[in-house]
């Protein structure tokens, strides 16, 4: 870096703060082409959580019992949440104000995630500068600003805990590399304290307390224990646990779950090892290998009773000792046998093939070469960034949503075959000699010339091919600008070589370097486009307002802040609302609606209780909400205007969910030999359902032909014309997308005889409810 | 007289093993006896943090285990002490190659921080 001169560092430090300034802007896309809200579901809560810190108070926060929500069981917050998002975004709403810039909560909730991917950006630059230098960070750096994977979760307004998190594990694990190559106790309390804001921010923290262990034990297996390993490791244990345990959602857990046993393991295996080679140093050999033998005797049998107590504590709890989301990390069938409600997000699907070109583009194939790369020279670090990749790239293939672990992998790795790759061609450029050119074979690397030349011929090669089918694109300041900075990268490293006198190192041809290097370039600009391409089309979307284009424009359906503003203002505060738990967080964020379940998903027998609601016929239907004091009840429905993700669709989970804890619920029903149907076909169960009753309520009236023609189902429905009896509707949105319903109270005369007994069970157990949910208020 | 031979041979070798295991701790002992006092008084340290988190995990074992946070705590900042008293040991050992260009003060000064840090978070969480 400082080999370039002034000039070098100039040049450096700008393309850095471009590099910051592109993360930034490029998930920017959401605001322009919607507005500046909250997206998705999971953002709501993180919210509403954000706007309670900032009007009451971290102390307030710390001890928050949300009444709201999961009614009558409400939820602890302080003890549920991990308040690392909620206390950075905070943090800077607070410092804005006291500095006189009158920022809104919504604005700095809507515009932490681009300005941490800035910063995340920025820690990758310095890990792989770590592991392979200053060219190789800058090109990770850029890789990173814009993989689509790490946009979709940042997109500004994604307000989720994957926003900070990412920042959170790159700058652990530079900490981490940075301690192993340099030994500086230092930095080793730096990540620590990097490790604990880590914990605070995401569940995934998990991932670095056993991927470390991981591969300091590689270290010791392949003999490479030094110093510098057990400073790295050991006050990471001892400091990370403590801090762990400091935060109250992990608790006690950071000491008795599985998922921290790895790290304690390791832990005793380094002590051992480095009390070993403290005993090899300062005896003679024979005496060694004789306190080698009875250390290893009487060692052995002592672990052999260490181990089989872990192992009885451990055998005795049904899921040894892991919980049930790693589990499902570890078994991918586990949770579609045991947890229906994990299997039920589409996030956890495993993801498509080709999702992995979408998510990482060229990354996909440059990481293998990135790979080789790391193997010259073998270091510490470069098997950390191999071991990580191959953990993530494992993890990845179970579950869609951690795409997003492996694309800072996938940025290093591929960020050093690129920089590699050119470095190799730009030096041969640079150094062709004035005879014919000739292979020079290298005297220092241990090996030929080949490998240098196959993260270059590989990837011409590669484009050669695609070059044929990519149009010639116009060069875009983009890629200009990129030229210019890989050349000056390129040119620092040669100067820096320069004063490198003994290295011998390899060239090919002039005229096979020129060539690679613009088909580099064109594999870059590539890139380029697509991921300025995914994060305006693909990624941007903020799915609570959604658009469409017709023949006159763009138009907007708007209909769940419709919904959420009409309960807001025509409700009763203290009003309760029923839903499928999807909508949980939106409605208390947005309604300010008191809710009985949430995305949270917590109790799974609560969200059992209100599948078998819409699950059953309308007067038992009727009354579970009543047990529940429930005012008001919506459904999203989708067939009017097409909207695929409504509740018909995701009818089959309600079943399942309720029928998982009431076996009165059959799956096979709601299922007309086999196949879920709502037209005339359908099963009478399916028919009489709730959720299909409040779904098509005057639909075919409304419509119109009079059919009722569903049109995300593709036919008509069965039961067109139908009256409400214990339900009546008050308001439907512009696109009947919401349509929101009320409990019709109970009548004052019943039909029929009734016992008077009966009816005393029924006020009593309705005044109960009362008195119980008015204790859980105050 | 299989049986005899039997006892005598492991007798024989328990003999030798003991015979062994003096041998060893004489070597160990002249050995260690060279080592530089500031670093003897590192390992006492070391030591000390040891034993004090083996008498806490024993009286654990007599009492219970609540409150839990303090038992943590207490062991945990123990055995760290320990850990990071290792860490100062191996920096300022001058027979360390790695770290002839880290001045000892700075070695200190890192371990103090450390420690600092440590007890800080050991006071928040004993509760």
């Amino acid at each position: 870096m400082a080999e370039g001169g002034p000039l070098g560092l100039l040049v450096f430090a700008t393309i850095l703060a471009l590099i910051g300034v592109l993360a930034f802007s490029i998930r920017l896309f959401s605001v322009i082409k919607y507005e500046s809200i909250i997206h998705e579901f999971d953002p709501y809560f993180n919210y509403r959580v954000t706007q309670y810190l900032t009007k009451a108070g971290i102390y307030e926060f710390w001890n928050w019992f949300d009444d709201r929500t999961w009614y009558p069981l409400g939820r602890v917050i302080g003890g549920t949440v991990y308040p690392g998002l909620t206390l950075t975004a905070g943090s800077m709403w607070w410092l804005a104000q006291k500095i006189n810039i009158p920022l809104s909560v919504e604005t700095v909730c809507v515009f932490t995630a681009p300005i941490f991917s800035a910063f995340a950006s920025w820690a990758t630059f310095l890990l792989t500068k770590e592991v392979k230098g200053t060219g190789a960070g800058l090109t990770a750096a850029a890789l990173l600003a814009m993989v689509p994977s790490y946009i979709s979760r940042s997109v500004a307004g994604s307000y989720d805990n994957e926003a900070v998190a990412i920042f959170a594990l790159v700058f652990t694990f530079y900490l981490y590399v940075k301690t192993l190559n340099t030994g500086s106790l230092f930095y080793a309390t730096l990540n620590s304290l990097a490790y604990f804001y880590m914990v605070c921010s995401w569940g995934g923290y998990t991932f670095i307390i056993n991927l470390i262990p991981i591969h300091v034990l590689m270290c010791l297996i392949t003999g490479r224990y030094s110093a510098r390993l057990y400073i790295a490791y050991a006050p990471l244990v001892v400091l990370g646990t403590l801090l762990a345990a400091l935060v109250p959602v992990v608790g006690f857990n950071a000491v008795m779950t599985s998922e921290h046993f790895a790290s304690f393991l390791v832990f005793v295996i380094l002590n051992v090892v480095a009390l070993a080679h403290y005993i090899r140093r300062t005896l003679d050999e024979k005496t060694y290998r004789l306190a080698f033998t009875l250390v290893v005797t009487a060692g052995t049998m002592g672990a052999v009773v260490l181990v089989g107590i872990l192992i009885a504590l451990v055998a005795a709890s049904p899921t040894k000792g892991w919980s049930g989301r790693s589990l499902s990390l570890l078994d991918p069938t586990y949770a579609s046998k045991y947890i229906p409600i994990i299997a039920s997000v589409s996030e956890h699907q495993p993801p498509t093939w080709p999702s992995y070109f979408m998510d990482i583009n060229i990354l996909a194939f440059l990481a293998p070469a990135g790979i080789i790369a790391c193997f010259r020279p073998l270091t510490d670090s470069s098997t950390f960034i191999i071991l990580y990749l191959v953990t993530s790239v494992y993890f990845s293939g179970v579950m869609v949503r951690l795409m997003l672990v492996l694309a800072p992998a996938a940025c290093i790795v591929g960020g050093i075959a690129l920089s590699a790759a050119f470095e190799t061609l730009t030096r041969s450029i640079k150094y062709a000699p004035a005879a014919p050119p000739a292979l020079l074979l290298s005297t220092q690397k241990e090996e030929t010339s080949s490998p240098s030349a196959t993260p270059g011929s590989l990837a011409t090669s590669i484009l050669k091919e695609k070059s044929k089918e990519v149009n010639s694109e116009k060069v875009k300041e983009k890629v200009a600008k990129r030229k210019q900075r890989k050349e000056k990268d390129a040119l620092e490293k040669t100067v820096a070589d320069k004063q490198v006198p003994e290295d011998k190192l390899a060239l090919l041809p002039v005229e096979a370097s020129a060539v690679g290097l613009v088909l580099l370039i064109l594999l870059a600009s590539f890139y380029v486009v697509h991921c300025v391409w995914a994060a305006a089309e693909a990624y941007s979307a903020p799915s609570i307002v959604l658009t469409s284009r017709t023949e006159d424009g763009v138009h907007v359906f708007d209909d769940f802040r419709e919904a959420y503003g009409w309960l807001n203002h025509n409700t009763d505060e203290n009003d309760k609302v029923a839903s499928w738990w999807d909508y949980g967080y939106q409605t208390t964020a947005m309604a300010n609606r008191t809710v009985i379940v949430d995305n949270n998903t917590w109790n799974n027998t609560h969200i059992a209780t209100v599948g078998m609601a819409m699950s059953s016929p309308e007067k038992a239907a009727w009354d579970i909400y009543r047990s529940l004091d429930v005012k008001y009840v919506f459904v999203v429905f989708g067939g009017l205007v097409g909207y695929p993700s409504d509740d018909i669709n995701k009818f089959l989970w309600m079943v399942r969910i309720g029928g998982g804890v009431f076996p009165h619920i059959k799956e096979p029903d709601y299922l007309r030999d086999g196949n879920y149907r709502i037209d005339d076909q359908a099963t009478p169960t399916m028919l009489n359902s709730l959720m299909y009753k409040l779904s098509y309520y005057r639909f075919a009236e409304a419509s119109m032909d009079g059919k009722g023609f569903d049109r995300v189902r593709r036919t008509e429905i069965g039961r067109k014309q139908f009256k409400l009896t214990h339900f009546e509707e008050v308001f439907t949105t512009h696109h009947w997308m919401v349509r929101i319903y009320k409990l019709k109270e109970q009548k004052n005369r019943v039909r029929g005889k009734i016992k008077r007994k009966t009816k005393a069970d029924k006020s009593k157990s309705s005044s109960a409810t009362k008195r119980n949910a008015l204790k859980g208020r105050s | 007289r299989i049986h005899r031979h039997h006892i005598v041979g492991t007798a024989f070798i328990m003999a030798a093993s003991a015979k062994d295991a003096r041998d060893l701790v004489t070597a160990m002992r002249s050995a260690y006896a060279k080592t530089p006092t500031r670093l003897k008084i590192i390992d006492m340290y070391v030591i000390y943090g040891l034993v004090t988190a083996v008498i806490q995990v024993v009286y654990m074992a007599m009492v219970g285990t609540f409150p839990f946070n303090a038992f943590l705590s207490g062991v945990l900042s123990c055995v760290g002490t320990s850990v990071l008293g290792v860490c100062l040991r191996m920096q300022v050992n001058p027979a360390n190659k790695e770290f002839t260009d880290l001045p000892p003060e700075r070695a200190f000064a890192d371990f103090v921080l450390c420690n600092l840090v440590l007890h800080l978070v050991i006071m928040n969480f004993l509760g």
